[in-house]
């Protein structure tokens, strides 16, 4: 077996490794968390608290799965299982070295957005199954936001896709070898690192489940494995945004020649990863009006000139 | 603003106009009043008729010089078994109001005697809105109907409790009463009492264009900080209306009251505002050292102040932290209980204990200052004004913050007035009225600090002057610090609970009173007194009548967060969910000290 793109030991290991590493967050969260709020955090199961996760897991998996009498069965059943797919799929497009992945698509942006899209439908479909009022407060809020922010994460990302003239993550990360497209797109990169975090719906962006206003939101009658896959599709949602941030500003796996290409876009990613966690440990939540007018007001207009002046600026280096 | 103002102004002239107002009551209402009563903390008391009660009421919010802008408290006394009551009208159950003038910084009594087959008497919620709360609480209690009153349903005790609890014949202990169990039938009604019905509260279940929905808020949600719950009417996630339900945390602190010994009841108003420790025991010890006649010596004011002092920070970080946790920001609260914890750490050196010391004694405190309590308190004055300051940038400065918080949940003085607000709530509305200031106890007045206050009365400005009041109290700590008077720490007096104990083995009077006041507690004298305090989240009350026993007769508990909390859907409606959640935030209330 050889390590080339689409090979069953990729797919295999790929799905695994993501999987895990997204298990690990929870404690990596939570001892980062700790660390920047003067306490300890997680620390008491195995070395450094490493083997926490494997306490939460198991005590998730052997936690009786019970779906409430007046919920609407299958489609509360199906919810989870949206969530867990559709980021898992997109993993598919994610080009983590030369020969690591599983896809390569032509189509690699579209179908992460396509995906992200899908991803709504598992929130909605939680809330309002649930027959719960605040689930269904957080599937109001979760649809609207989702829906919005998918919006100028398509458009922040054209600005790229224009560039390279391709939507094949792999042909964009290559085409940065001359230089990270975080500096000519600027923009594009704050307002896909914002909407990302709104599709992942992690605070300041947690709206759909902001535990002060409406308990859990959208999960809130959730328990046992089912709650754990919201969980861990949140965690997956994470590294697939920062791995997106990696492949498609920074230059991917790209880097000086000392460590290996997927070292090089492990550490990226990982640190998109940290700087999300302190996102959520320092800034407040917005009120959900104002996210959605800050939104359609403000990143939307921004991210056109964005597109506009990308455009414009592509044009006259053609010599058009 | 004006208002505020206004008051600063009027009160130049209070002492002139205290005197004139009992005389235009006299001359105004004459036959009517049927009596004045002398109480030892020198509040003008009048008992009237009930046919009177309106008209003298009327009277004294609007026209009266100086008004009475607050009906600072409405409660009940059982009347029945009372022995020394010379001078005072034939009454059964005697209603008892106790308003609160801020022009004239006076305070006045209205008594209503009632006879049991009769209890009623005009409701006064609509000359002061905030009676509406008190005067439930009284029906609940005492089974008092107060006629024209809006929705007279049970306010403490569920909807399905028998009998009022405040009534001397109704058992104080559970083994007094039949073993509780609870059937499936009984489950049942229990639950179907819980139920909110809109209908009851004459709200519509739809408007024009939208079915409202009914969303029951509490009593367990992450934001309500304890068990309280509001039931709101939502178009979308904006607030037509709520309705507060309070009660879940009821422990029947002022029955235990009649039942404790003044001494014994001392570690239970710790539990009353349980995040304000000492701060809780000064009003009680100091209205039963009034009745006592106890004069405390120098020393123990200023331990007192400086205990107090410190629970105060320790409250307000408390509130800061979760004030920015409840709008999203999860932080903070981490750092401010390391503040907390350090605090605590100071004052488990001095008294024993943390949150609960119990620690003030009738007369006195349980000990003298432990060696090398300087040093401690010089640490905690050293690293708080720089982590305060690291607050600001990081709270208070925060954009986010700002935008969730100014503009909401706003409230004029006026407004507060009707609703009964007091402390950093009625601050943030412009009046800089402070109750250490305006009626210096414990010595407050030869302390140096100033009143911090805000003018706009949103969530922003509650939290703001807050924050400030922190750093004032740190003056005020550095001062206890700098200038602890040398002495005893508890008084000379018979009544001093636990009393001095170097003359007990030397003379048998010293002996048999310290034999009596420790077995069986100080018999406190007659009388009937009210103090009250500024407390950590406003003005605390307490209002004893001792009937020469080793016990109170009644124990009266006026809290300011049970006030606040009915102030919710005035200042709520038409914000969003969000919004509400911030405003409770910014309220600063503790359930067990609105529920008692």
């Amino acid at each position: 077996m050889r390590w080339e793109v689409g090979s069953a030991l990729n797919i295999v290991s790929i799905l695994l490794v993501v999987v895990v590493i997204a298990a690990m967050l929870i404690w990596v969260e939570r001892r980062l968390l700790g660390i920047w709020q003067e306490r300890l955090g997680p620390n008491r199961v195995g070395p450094l608290g490493l083997l926490q996760v494997v306490a939460d897991m198991l005590k998730i998996f052997t936690k009786e799965d019970w779906t409430p009498p007046f919920a609407d069965k299958f489609s509360f059943i199906l919810a989870p299982a949206i969530i867990m797919t559709v980021v898992l799929m997109s993993f598919s497009v994610i080009p983590f070295a030369p020969g690591v992945g599983i896809i390569d698509s032509n189509i690699g942006v579209l179908f992460v957005l396509a995906m992200a899209s899908l991803g709504a439908y598992s929130v909605m479909l939680g809330g309002l199954s649930s027959d719960n009022k605040y689930a269904l407060l957080g599937s109001l809020r979760a649809a609207a936001q989702m829906v919005s922010y998918e919006v100028f994460m398509g458009i922040s990302l054209l600005g790229i896709v224009a560039l390279t003239g391709s939507f094949n993550l792999r042909e964009i990360v290559q085409a940065q070898a001359d230089g990270w497209y975080v500096f000519p797109q600027i923009i594009g990169f704050i307002i896909f690192l914002i909407a990302g975090v709104a599709e992942s719906h992690r605070l300041p962006f947690d709206i759909p489940e902001a535990e002060q206003e409406i308990c859990a939101g959208y999960h809130t009658e959730y328990s046992g494995m089912k709650f754990g896959m919201f969980f861990v599709g949140e965690y997956l949602g994470l590294v697939l945004i920062s791995s997106l941030i990696t492949a498609l500003f920074f230059g991917g796996w790209l880097g000086p020649g000392f460590l290996p290409p997927i070292f090089w876009f492990a550490l990226k990613a990982s640190f998109f990863v940290a700087f999300f966690i302190l996102m959520r440990a320092a800034i407040p939540r917005p009120r959900y009006d104002q996210l959605m007018r800050y939104g359609w007001l403000f990143l939307l207009p921004l991210s056109l000139v964005n597109l506009l002046v990308t455009g414009a600026v592509i044009l006259a280096g053609s010599g058009g | 603003m004006e208002i505020a103002q206004n008051i600063k102004l009027d009160n130049d002239r209070k002492a002139a106009s205290a005197g004139a107002l009992l005389e235009e009551i006299e001359s105004r209402f004459g036959a009517r009043i049927l009596a004045r009563q002398s109480t030892c903390d020198g509040i003008p008391t009048f008992w009237v008729e009930r046919a009177t009660l309106k008209d003298l009421m009327r009277f004294l919010k609007h026209d009266a010089d100086p008004r009475f802008e607050m009906l600072f408290d409405l409660t009940a006394i059982d009347e029945r078994l009372r022995v020394n009551r010379q001078g005072q009208p034939d009454s059964e159950f005697t209603v008892v109001y106790h308003l609160m003038s801020f022009r004239g910084n006076t305070d006045l009594r209205v008594k209503v005697p009632l006879q049991d087959a009769d209890l009623s008497l005009p409701t006064v919620s609509d000359i002061w809105p905030s009676a509406n709360w008190y005067e439930r609480e009284v029906w609940d209690m005492f089974g008092v109907r107060f006629d024209g009153h809006p929705n007279l349903y049970r306010l403490i005790l569920p909807p399905t409790w028998e009998g009022h609890p405040l009534r001397k014949e109704h058992p104080a202990r559970a083994t007094e009463m039949e073993p509780f169990s609870l059937d499936e039938d009984k489950e049942k009604i229990e639950q179907e009492a819980l139920k909110f019905n809109p209908e009851e509260w004459g709200m519509a279940r739809k408007s024009e264009n939208s079915e409202f929905m009914f969303l029951n808020l509490g009593p367990n949600h992450p934001s309500v900080h304890g068990a309280f719950r509001i039931a709101l009417q939502l178009d979308g996630e904006i607030l037509v209306d709520a309705v507060p339900d309070i009660g879940y945390h009821h422990r029947g602190a002022e029955k235990m009251g009649e039942r404790q010994s003044w001494h014994t009841f001392i570690p239970y108003t710790d539990r009353i505002d349980y995040l304000g420790g000492v701060m809780n025991n000064l009003p009680y010890v100091m209205a039963v050292e009034k009745m006592a006649g106890i004069e405390v010596p120098e020393r123990v004011k200023v331990i007192r102040v400086m205990l107090a002092e410190m629970f105060r920070i320790c409250s307000h970080l408390l509130f800061y932290g979760t004030f920015a946790q409840d709008v999203g920001q999860l932080s903070p609260i981490f750092y401010m209980f390391v503040e907390r914890e350090r605090i605590f750490n100071i004052i488990e050196s001095i008294c024993g204990a943390r949150m609960h010391p119990g620690w003030f004694r009738i007369g006195g405190v349980a000990q003298d200052l432990p060696r090398g309590w300087e040093e401690r308190v010089r640490e905690l004055l050293d690293f708080m004004p720089k982590r305060l300051d690291d607050y600001d940038k990081m709270v208070m400065n925060n954009g986010i913050l700002k935008r969730r918080t100014q503009g909401v949940g706003v409230y004029d003085t006026e407004q507060a007035f009707d609703w009964a607000i007091t402390g950093p709530g009625l601050r943030a509305t412009g009046l800089e009225w402070d109750y250490r200031k305006q009626r210096p106890y414990s010595g407050y007045e030869n302390f140096d600090f100033d009143v911090p206050y805000a003018i706009n009365g949103d969530c922003y400005d509650r939290c703001a002057v807050r924050v400030e009041e922190m750093r004032q109290s740190l003056r005020i700590i550095k001062q206890c610090l700098d200038n602890m008077p040398e002495g005893h720490y508890k008084s000379d007096h018979p009544l001093t609970t636990p009393p001095r104990k170097e003359r007990t083995l030397q003379d048998i009077e010293t002996l048999i009173n310290h034999f009596l006041n420790v077995s069986w507690g100080p018999v406190i004298p007659p009388d009937e007194v009210s103090v009250a305090i500024e407390a950590t989240k406003g003005i605390n009350g307490y209002y004893l009548v001792s009937d020469g026993n080793t016990t109170s007769y009644r124990t009266r508990i006026r809290t300011p967060s049970f006030a606040h909390l009915q102030m919710i859907p005035e200042i709520s409606r038409g914000f969003m969910l969000p919004d509400l959640i911030a405003i409770i935030a910014s309220i600063d209330f503790v359930m067990a000290d609105v529920d008692r």
